[in-house]
């Protein structure tokens, strides 16, 4: 009897070591299938990696396949974006850290959460009846047009707002009670206290917060799917519209697609640059967490 | 020793609060600024959601009464005259296959007829604030343009809403065959993802040991974590929809239809869906996993038993309120993911209920999605009515999420 | 609102009546509340200058609560409520009107675990001094604050190191030097020591003995040995059956320990409940 539990234990074991294998499968399914197709996409002969990567134009009918304008898009959006989400976020954070009392925190907590949970799809929808009408009243309509990066950025804005002020939060209130009480004990506001002892104290967390909100920011696809709009630009004009990377990506699929097209590998060319860019940013991000958890050994 | 304080201190202590409070509530704005972002959307959806339309028959009623009867007393077999003779064939066929005119009662019969043949269509809709502020200039303006339509306020969620499927007609469409959809994909989620992802969390927390693989597999999970949603979607083009066409068509099991044979199924966008949710799973079932006091594993070695034994009566049983909150989350999200879908093949009009995991699909998501991004007006009412059918979805499952955890928690500690 | 000094005199209203001028800090009949909990009542203790007071008692009799109430540090928990007078310079603290923010400047306090910033030796010095509007040589502040803290000559080379790479007892003295810096009347320490190990909680005790020349000093300590050794006056603290601290004796040291007039304090310091 000794013998058959153990042989059922390691049935067992190895069973749910594959289960965490299948994770490593997933990675490189995504890097495998991306590059593969990309190289496909490089080795057509039509395209060079260097006209991809600096060209101005995007316009795969006639063979332009500069990527400058879909990740000129992608920026733009991504910064309007942190513009808004940055600092409101911060100043969520220490608000809801250093002043707010429990009864306020308890009723706000919960609408950042609702705030965060909802859709990008309806973020979209909330983009293109309210906010670029809002815009066009307020600038004009001649100045912004119905499809333009600026809609989209603020609703990304808005959408990653509840992260950065999450992250941020969990990161001053980390900050031990003894530095808070020492700035105290010599004279200081709370305002002074906040901002020279708490913030600095946590700001690695702070950091990683924004580059996780940024890159949240340019992966994001629906929202300037349905309100940047289609056909690229290179254009630095929020009020004009421009695809940007993911929306590329989307459009194209949404479509008749048809495999081995280069329509079907640029995708793939395009996936893998914001897969790259992404990663990098996560692991940036996760690196300056790791740092932060020694400051205060 | 000081008493007035030394001259070469200048606190300036009124001063510097009077910064503070300013200080304090630019932040309390910046909180404000969120409310009223929320706030924004919400009502803008309802704004679209409910409000006047203007309605006209394409063919007046009147004229198809009869003998001086107008056509709400027409008698059952009156009406099916007038049915077969102004409908199509077709349609005449596919309304006989459902349910046999013969057997229909003269309700049915008539609204039918309404439907049909007179075709009630909305030509005009106007949004709630506009059919609560501007009544009277709505009414003056059909006056002059279409003195025939009728002023009608109108739900756009309603039974009818969740029980038709899409239509070409803004006032015809439904979400039936995208809520279906949407169900499916909680189906195979769950199904799929929470055994693997609660089996590797098992694993990394219970079983791994702290070696290079364990950290690779760790470091790689919280990546994943962080990938974009349309890159899963690029991931199940290739692998679920291209790859293993034959897998997710049904054409291994030789279910097939051939209309997705491409493999653009329900399997191929649960099982891409289900990729993206895992990572998360993951993580929030080692959390869980994680608080689970070292004294309870302790306890149950000590008692004799293998590490099998203590995992499945005393681990997963300790974690599982916060395992299970954790997973209606993550599927939460994945009822809200859109660009994955998208890029997997979402099929663009479906009528017909999803059959089994082999059919062609469409979501919620997917649904609004389309109907935001068409030009006429009507569609953004549909699509309005669909965004709160799915935030009421999600709104239950969140609520069931905290009511089970709550409920599971109780039990524990009560017995 | 200014804190000055008031000379006792005839026709001065009840608050300044009792502040003969050698009396740092006073309490009167203070009673202090953290929600419903009663954590210490009915405190009178007198603080006088340039002396330095300790006060000691069993673990959880409200000395740090007796201590924090003197900056009104005990408002930063939540729930707390303060009641009866705390006397500076004539003027209740606890006034309305008083900021505390004021009140800190001048009463400062050392923690019992060392907490400097996680910025430069010179950065912990120069902040506090900064807010506080300080209008002269930084640079001189800077070194003579760490002087009079017996910290200058092991960091004069390393000013702009971060502090969190001190020792413990090297950390404790620049919180000291941080305190100083801002030139307070008093200098409340919440046990101090006990988190060093003996050499430094030498050091430190030295130290104190050398700032009681400038400063008013009051020490929490549940160490008698330290009290008996480094305190002009000490206090004696207990609990009632419902966990309210009180006042049992204040006297000067030598009295207290060699001859306590109370027989609690007596088997306190005998070592026969601690």
């Amino acid at each position: 009897m000794h013998k058959k539990l153990r042989l059922g234990e390691l049935v067992i074991q190895l069973t749910l070591l594959l289960f965490g294998v299948l994770s490593i499968l997933i990675t490189a399914g995504i890097v495998l299938t991306l590059g593969e197709e990309s190289l496909r996409f490089f080795a057509s002969g039509e395209i060079s990696a260097w006209k991809f990567f600096t060209a101005a134009k995007w316009q795969p009918a006639i063979g332009e396949f500069g990527i400058l304008p879909l990740a000129s898009a992608t920026l733009m959006t991504s910064l309007i974006a942190m513009l808004i989400a940055a600092p409101l976020g911060l100043f969520v954070a220490v608000y809801l850290s250093e002043y707010a009392n429990p009864r306020v925190r308890a009723v706000l907590k919960p609408i950042l959460e609702v705030l965060a949970g909802i859709p990008t799809v309806v973020y979209g929808y909330f983009a293109l009846t309210f906010i670029t009408p809002l815009l066009r009243s307020v600038f004009g309509e001649n100045v912004v047009s119905i499809y333009n990066t600026a809609s989209a950025g603020i609703a990304i804005g808005i959408l990653i707002l509840p992260l950065i002020a999450s992250m941020s939060e969990d990161a001053l209130g980390a900050v031990p009670r003894s530095l808070k009480e020492a700035a105290f004990a010599l004279g200081a506001t709370k305002l002074e206290t906040s901002l020279a002892v708490v913030v600095p104290a946590g700001i690695s967390g702070v950091v990683a917060a924004f580059i996780v909100g940024l890159s949240r920011a340019i992966g994001e696809t629906m929202i300037v799917a349905l309100a940047a709009g289609a056909g690229s630009a290179l254009t630095l004009n929020p009020f004009r519209s421009a695809e940007t990377m993911t929306g590329y990506i989307v459009r194209i699929s949404g479509g008749d697609l048809s495999y081995d097209t280069v329509d079907y590998n640029s995708i793939f060319a395009i996936g893998i640059v914001l897969f790259l860019i992404t990663l990098a940013l996560n692991i940036v991000s996760r690196r300056i967490v790791h740092r932060f958890r020694e400051v205060y050994e | 020793m000081n008493q007035a304080g030394p001259t070469v201190f200048q606190p300036h202590i009124e001063r510097r609060q009077k910064l503070g409070a300013l200080w304090k509530l630019l932040f309390l704005l910046s909180t404000l600024v969120g409310i009223i972002a929320l706030a924004a959307l919400l009502l803008t959806v309802i704004n679209d959601s409910f409000g006047l339309v203007a309605l006209q028959y394409e063919v007046d009623p009147a004229s198809l009464g009869r003998d001086g009867r107008p056509l709400e007393r027409l008698e059952p077999d009156e009406l099916r005259e007038i049915l077969t003779a102004r409908l199509s064939s077709g349609l005449i066929r596919r309304l006989e296959s459902e349910k046999p005119l013969a057997e229909r009662s003269r309700e049915q019969l008539y609204d039918l007829a309404v439907e049909r043949v007179a075709k009630l269509q909305v030509i005009e809709s106007w949004s709630l604030a506009q059919s609560l502020l501007s009544r009277g200039e709505i009414r003056r303006w059909l006056e002059e343009n279409h003195p025939e339509a009728l002023l009608k306020f109108r739900s756009w969620v309603s039974w009818r809403f969740l029980v038709q499927p899409q239509a070409s007609l803004p006032e015809k469409a439904g979400v039936r065959t995208a809520l279906l959809g949407s169900l499916w994909m909680i189906l195979i989620v769950v199904v799929v993802a929470f055994p693997l992802g609660v089996g590797a969390a098992i694993y990394l927390e219970e079983y791994a040991r702290e070696n290079v693989f364990t950290r690779i597999l760790q470091v790689n999970i919280y990546n994943l974590a962080g990938v974009p949603s349309i890159i899963y979607g690029i991931l199940g083009l290739a692998v679920f929809v291209r790859l293993l066409a034959r897998l997710t068509s049904g054409a291994l099991f030789g279910v097939g239809d051939p209309a997705t044979a491409n493999g653009r199924t329900i399997l191929s966008a649960g099982l891409t869906l289900a990729a993206l949710v895992l990572p998360l799973i993951i993580i929030n079932s080692q959390e869980a996993i994680r608080a689970v006091p070292q004294s309870l594993r302790y306890s149950s070695y000590a008692l004799g038993g293998t590490k099998w034994q203590t995992i499945w009566h005393h681990v997963l049983p300790g974690s599982f309120d916060r395992i299970l909150t954790g997973t209606i989350l993550a599927v939460s999200r994945a009822i809200g993911e859109t660009a994955p879908l998208v890029v997997v093949g979402a099929s663009t009009f479906v009528t017909l209920n999803p059959t089994s995991i082999f059919s062609k699909f469409t979501t919620l998501p997917i649904q609004i999605y389309q109907w935001t991004a068409r030009p006429q007006a009507e569609f953004r009412n549909v699509a309005a009515a669909a965004i709160i059918v799915l935030l009421v979805l999600l709104l239950a499952m969140n609520t069931a999420a905290i009511l089970l955890r709550d409920r599971i928690g109780r039990r524990r500690r009560e017995g | 609102m200014q804190l000055t000094i008031k000379h006792a005199e005839a026709g001065d209203s009840a608050s300044a009546r009792t502040a003969p001028a050698q009396y740092a800090i006073q309490t009167r009949r203070l009673n202090i509340h953290y929600g419903s909990f009663h954590a210490v009542k009915e405190i009178d203790l007198s603080f006088q200058k340039n002396r330095i007071t300790a006060i000691i008692g069993p673990s959880g009799c409200g000395k740090s609560t007796v201590l924090r109430s003197l900056n009104r540090m005990n408002e930063l928990l939540p729930g707390a409520a303060t009641s009866g007078e705390v006397l500076y310079h004539g003027r209740n603290i606890y006034d309305p009107k008083v900021d505390p923010v004021e009140v800190r400047r001048r009463i400062g306090m050392v923690f019992q675990k060392p907490n400097p910033f996680p910025k430069s030796i010179y950065e912990n010095i120069a902040w506090g001094a900064r807010i506080n509007g300080f209008r002269g040589d930084m640079d001189e502040l800077v070194e003579g604050s760490l002087r009079a803290a017996a910290l200058w000559d092991e960091v004069r080379d390393k000013l702009s190191q971060n502090a969190l790479r001190l020792s413990g007892g090297q950390q404790q003295r620049l919180c000291i030097a941080r305190s100083i810096a801002i030139e307070p009347d008093i200098i409340l320490m919440d046990e101090p020591a006990s988190a060093l190990d003996p050499i430094a909680t030498l050091k430190i005790e030295e130290l104190m003995t050398e700032l009681a020349r400038k400063y008013t000093i009051i020490i929490v300590t549940h160490n008698m040995q330290q009290a008996s050794r480094i305190s002009d006056f000490t206090a004696f603290l207990m609990v009632d059956e419902g966990r309210t601290g009180f006042l049992v004796e204040f006297a000067p040291t030598e009295e207290l320990f060699v001859k306590p007039r109370d027989k609690r304090t007596e088997d306190y310091i005998s070592g026969r409940f601690g």
